[in-house]
């Protein structure tokens, strides 16, 4: 009964950070869904061009035309859905460090071992859950 | 404890061996870039020529808040220093320096604000404030052309180290540190921008992106906000750490008060 309670308070006081879900990995990749759901591809795109939102054209170069301001620290988008599995993209995006301990690119998908956070992103991921599907949904497009 | 240490040191032994690699050895070429030399033609242009630096508009008015009498011992900058361009000369590029009688380090508006409580007996200005600003603006212009040079002062060395803990140290959300873009990514480009090598050579600047003069400070809490970590407090000390690191790292290299940025 008081398991219940808690949950629902959980549920009432924190809509999104209540449902962080622990990725299951596989290898070098998280073969499953976040969500349950797959990912759309569309909304994946503009999530990527959003300079506020997927951050990712700061370090990243893609086929993305509209966006004039892309970086070159990381490489391009061009070509990924063919480089890598649909599950190998979600763990990237998740938490590179588990490939790479010294990767610049952000864990898009923790909360912990994080230092001086601002308190608004406190115990907030940088992508939701369906956020990272949609990204996921999205590099798998990008075939050479 | 004592690997902490180890850790810092290396920072600094690494510090000091880069700002001596970046100088040259034998070549004499100095390899570090101020930011003034990665912005466009037209913005470095716009910093050389006195009448169309907005940064000097502030140095002016720095220049009349110099004679002004002020506070209840009503005197003036001047009262005590005389004519800045022979007093001020090379004062900025060895600040952050220790005051006679203390054991903190100060910037040089901390050491602005001291002569305005303990000499002219009125308020401190709070940070960003424009007189503050003005003023430091034009202190340092006093050294314009000068070379960056640190004091050798061995009470300065522990906060030094301390900034360059942080300036290594990832945080923030986006789990960055200063060390990563500026050492290890500067020359790349971040969404169009070119990474500067964070030398602080131009503070305070007129920074186009704010439409007004801005102290080191500032810049570093963009940055701070940038990578989403919790900026400190504006009077914290570890932007007075950063900032020991910082001029260190670019020992040697020009002042140019007041610096134009994008
Ligand atoms: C701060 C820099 C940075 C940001 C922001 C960033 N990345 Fe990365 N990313 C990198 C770097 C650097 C690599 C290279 C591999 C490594 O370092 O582990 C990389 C690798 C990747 C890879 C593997 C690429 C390949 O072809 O090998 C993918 C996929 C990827 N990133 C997707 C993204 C997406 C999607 C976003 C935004 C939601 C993003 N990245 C944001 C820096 C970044
Ligand atoms: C994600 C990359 C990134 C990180 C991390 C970062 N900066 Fe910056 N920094 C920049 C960029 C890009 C600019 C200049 C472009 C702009 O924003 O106008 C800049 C500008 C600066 C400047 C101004 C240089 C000039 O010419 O006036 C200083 C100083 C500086 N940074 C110091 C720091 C320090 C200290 C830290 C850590 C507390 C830090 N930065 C963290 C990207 C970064």
């Amino acid at each position: 009964m008081w398991v219940l309670a808690v949950l629902a308070l959980a549920l009432v006081g924190y809509p999104a950070a209540a449902q962080q879900v622990t990725p299951q990995i596989n290898g070098d990749s998280i073969p499953r869904s976040l969500t349950g759901q797959p990912g759309d591809a569309t909304r994946g795109r503009v999530i990527v061009a959003n300079r506020s939102v997927g951050l990712c054209l700061l370090c990243h170069s893609g086929p993305i035309a509209e966006e004039r301001f892309q970086g070159d620290l990381a490489p391009s988008f061009a070509g990924a859905g063919s480089r890598w599995s649909e599950g190998q993209l979600r763990l990237r995006i998740v938490d590179g460090s588990r490939l790479n301990a010294d990767t610049i690119m952000p864990a898009y998908y923790r909360t912990q071992g994080l230092q001086r956070v601002a308190r608004s992103f406190e115990g907030k991921t940088i992508l939701s859950a369906a956020q990272v599907e949609d990204v996921v949904a999205y590099l798998v497009t990008l075939k050479d | 404890m004592t690997r902490r240490l180890l850790v810092v040191g290396l920072a600094l032994v690494f510090a000091a061996s880069y700002a001596a690699a970046q100088v040259g050895t034998q070549s004499g070429a100095d390899k570090r870039r101020s930011g003034y030399q990665d912005m466009g033609e037209a913005l470095q242009k716009m910093q050389d020529d006195d009448t169309a630096n907005p940064g000097m508009l502030f140095v002016q008015l720095g220049g009349q808040l110099w004679v002004k009498a002020t506070g209840a011992a009503d005197k003036s900058c001047a009262d005590c220093h005389g004519a800045a361009a022979a007093s001020m000369k090379g004062v900025a590029v060895r600040y952050p320096a220790i005051p006679s009688g203390g054991d903190l380090p100060v910037d040089l508006g901390g050491r602005i604000n001291l002569c305005r409580t303990e000499h002219q007996k009125v308020d401190r200005l709070p940070p960003e404030n424009r007189d503050l600003l003005a003023l430091a603006a034009y202190v340092a212009h006093q050294s314009r052309g000068l070379p960056i040079a640190p004091p050798e002062d061995p009470r300065l060395e522990v906060f030094r180290q301390q900034g360059a803990e942080i300036y290594r140290r990832r945080q923030g959300q986006l789990n960055l540190s200063c060390a990563i873009c500026h050492d290890d990514n500067a020359g790349r480009k971040l969404a169009g921008i070119a990474i500067p090598e964070a030398h602080p050579t131009g503070y305070p600047i007129y920074r186009l992106e704010w439409q007004a003069l801005g102290s080191l400070k500032r810049r570093l809490r963009n940055c701070l906000v940038g990578i989403r970590a919790e900026a400190w407090p504006l009077d914290a000390p570890e932007y007075t750490a950063l900032e020991l690191y910082l001029m260190e790292r670019a020992r040697g290299m020009k002042l140019e008060t007041p610096a134009v940025r994008p």
